[in-house]
């Protein structure tokens, strides 16, 4: 158990950074006792952690994401059904490549396909929600009990946003020229080591190039949660004991646009000062889930009562885990 | 002919674009680029991961940006089949 820890404490946790930033920062003269020198030590420390770990989790997850293009993932979801299908949409929808600007089209091939649409949606909130790396990133700033209770929750949430919208019969809200389409299948080439090596390079400086914005971004914010702003202010508003800081932090969520590499240390700095684990998770899963964009992006293939179920399914679905790990862990 | 490049306008449309620019330059052709965003038509043509390459009505690549050296084979290609 030890040799587990031990491994934990420096492959995720990055002791050995931490220390190497302090004894940096002692060496130039900084004295990290101060306000400002803490904020520094932080900012450095996980910033040089979050890309260490982006870009070797980036390329080991791409790697095992390119045996499974979306094409397969159609053929194999085609194949079961119901509450089944759903559940393995949520699954597949974890380790299938996933950028925003594919989720039309994705969604457009899938309803094309025949997938029943509570399928597509089951899917489509588990992939940005429960990505693998995000999933490893959650055990290196808590622990692995978080990062599992956030698969198993997120999994929960996409398999019964699906079963609501099936039950619903919801199929007359997708727009009709969704499902007008010549069905093209197109061959997926087989692809060599090699070439998954070069897609896993690939995916690794495309993520890194959109997101280190907002990992510094992240980052900073979280340093200056940690350092600047009293705790007595952070727990008058998001507070455990609020009751409101649940749904507000989920509202804050929803229309921003960021990764869930900018949010963690934003979230972790929030519960290092008090705040509800369930209050910062709910944070999280509201960021990576909706956004602006991606709802106005949604806007264009479902009618705008699909849109709000979906919209007002997630939110609610949140806050209701958010809730829940408050009250839990709590 | 006429090279179709489909995506909504991410980063990863217009380097393909330049390289399929690049490409035909190289083997000094005459085309004409058409960028297709809107989803309707990018949906059309089957593909589910952008950005995709279209030679007139054929999808030869879609869901990564291929590069100019394989382009430049992808046209070869193209170009005899059609000759045939």
């Amino acid at each position: 158990m030890s040799v587990f820890i031990w491994l934990n404490d420096q492959l995720l946790k990055m002791v050995w950074l931490s220390n190497l930033v302090e004894s940096f920062l002692i060496l130039v003269g900084i004295d990290i006792e101060t306000r400002f020198g803490a904020s520094l030590n932080f900012f450095i420390y996980d910033v040089i952690k979050i890309f260490i770990l982006l870009s070797v989790l980036i390329y080991t997850i791409s790697y095992i994401q390119s045996y499974f293009p979306p094409e397969r993932t159609r053929q194999i979801l085609g194949k079961h059904k119901g509450i089944v299908a759903r559940l393995f949409a949520a699954l597949l929808g974890t380790v299938t490549p996933f950028c925003s600007c594919s989720s039309i089209p994705l969604f457009i091939g899938f309803t094309n396909a025949g997938l029943p649409i509570g399928v597509t949606f089951s899917f489509l909130i588990s992939s940005p929600l429960v990505d693998l790396a995000s999933v490893i990133l959650l055990a290196s700033i808590f622990n692995w009990t978080v990062a599992l209770a956030y698969v198993v929750v997120g999994i929960l949430l996409a398999v019964i946003g699906g079963t609501l919208i099936s039950w619903l019969k919801m199929e007359k809200y997708v727009e009709g020229f969704v499902y007008d389409n010549p069905m093209v299948t197109l061959e997926t080439e087989e692809m060599t080591r090699k070439d998954r090596m070069a897609f896993a390079k690939e995916q690794v400086i495309f993520i890194v190039n959109k997101v280190w914005i907002y990992v510094l971004i992240g980052v900073g914010i979280g340093a200056a949660i940690h350092n600047y702003i009293p705790e007595s202010w952070i727990s008058a508003v998001l507070g455990i004991d609020k009751w409101y800081s649940v749904p507000l932090a989920t509202l804050v969520g929803v229309p921003m646009y960021a990764d869930i590499f900018g949010t963690l240390p934003i979230a972790s700095a929030l519960v290092d000062k008090g705040v509800g684990l369930g209050t910062a998770l709910a944070f999280m899963m509201a960021v990576t889930t909706l956004s602006l964009p991606s709802i106005i992006l949604l806007k264009n293939v479902v009618k705008t009562k699909l849109l709000i179920l979906f919209v007002a399914y997630c939110t609610f679905g949140i806050m209701l885990i958010g809730f829940m790990f408050n009250i839990l862990m709590g | 002919m006429i090279i179709r490049i489909l995506g909504p306008g991410c980063p990863n449309c217009k380097k393909l674009e330049v390289n399929a620019r690049d490409a035909v330059k190289q083997l000094g052709l005459g085309v004409d680029f058409v960028k297709v965003t809107d989803f309707k038509e990018i949906a059309s043509y089957g593909i589910m991961r952008t950005p995709g390459l279209v030679f007139d009505e054929k999808v030869v690549s879609f869901g990564k940006v291929t590069d100019t050296t394989t382009i430049v084979e992808l046209l070869k290609t193209y170009i005899n089949e059609r000759r045939v």
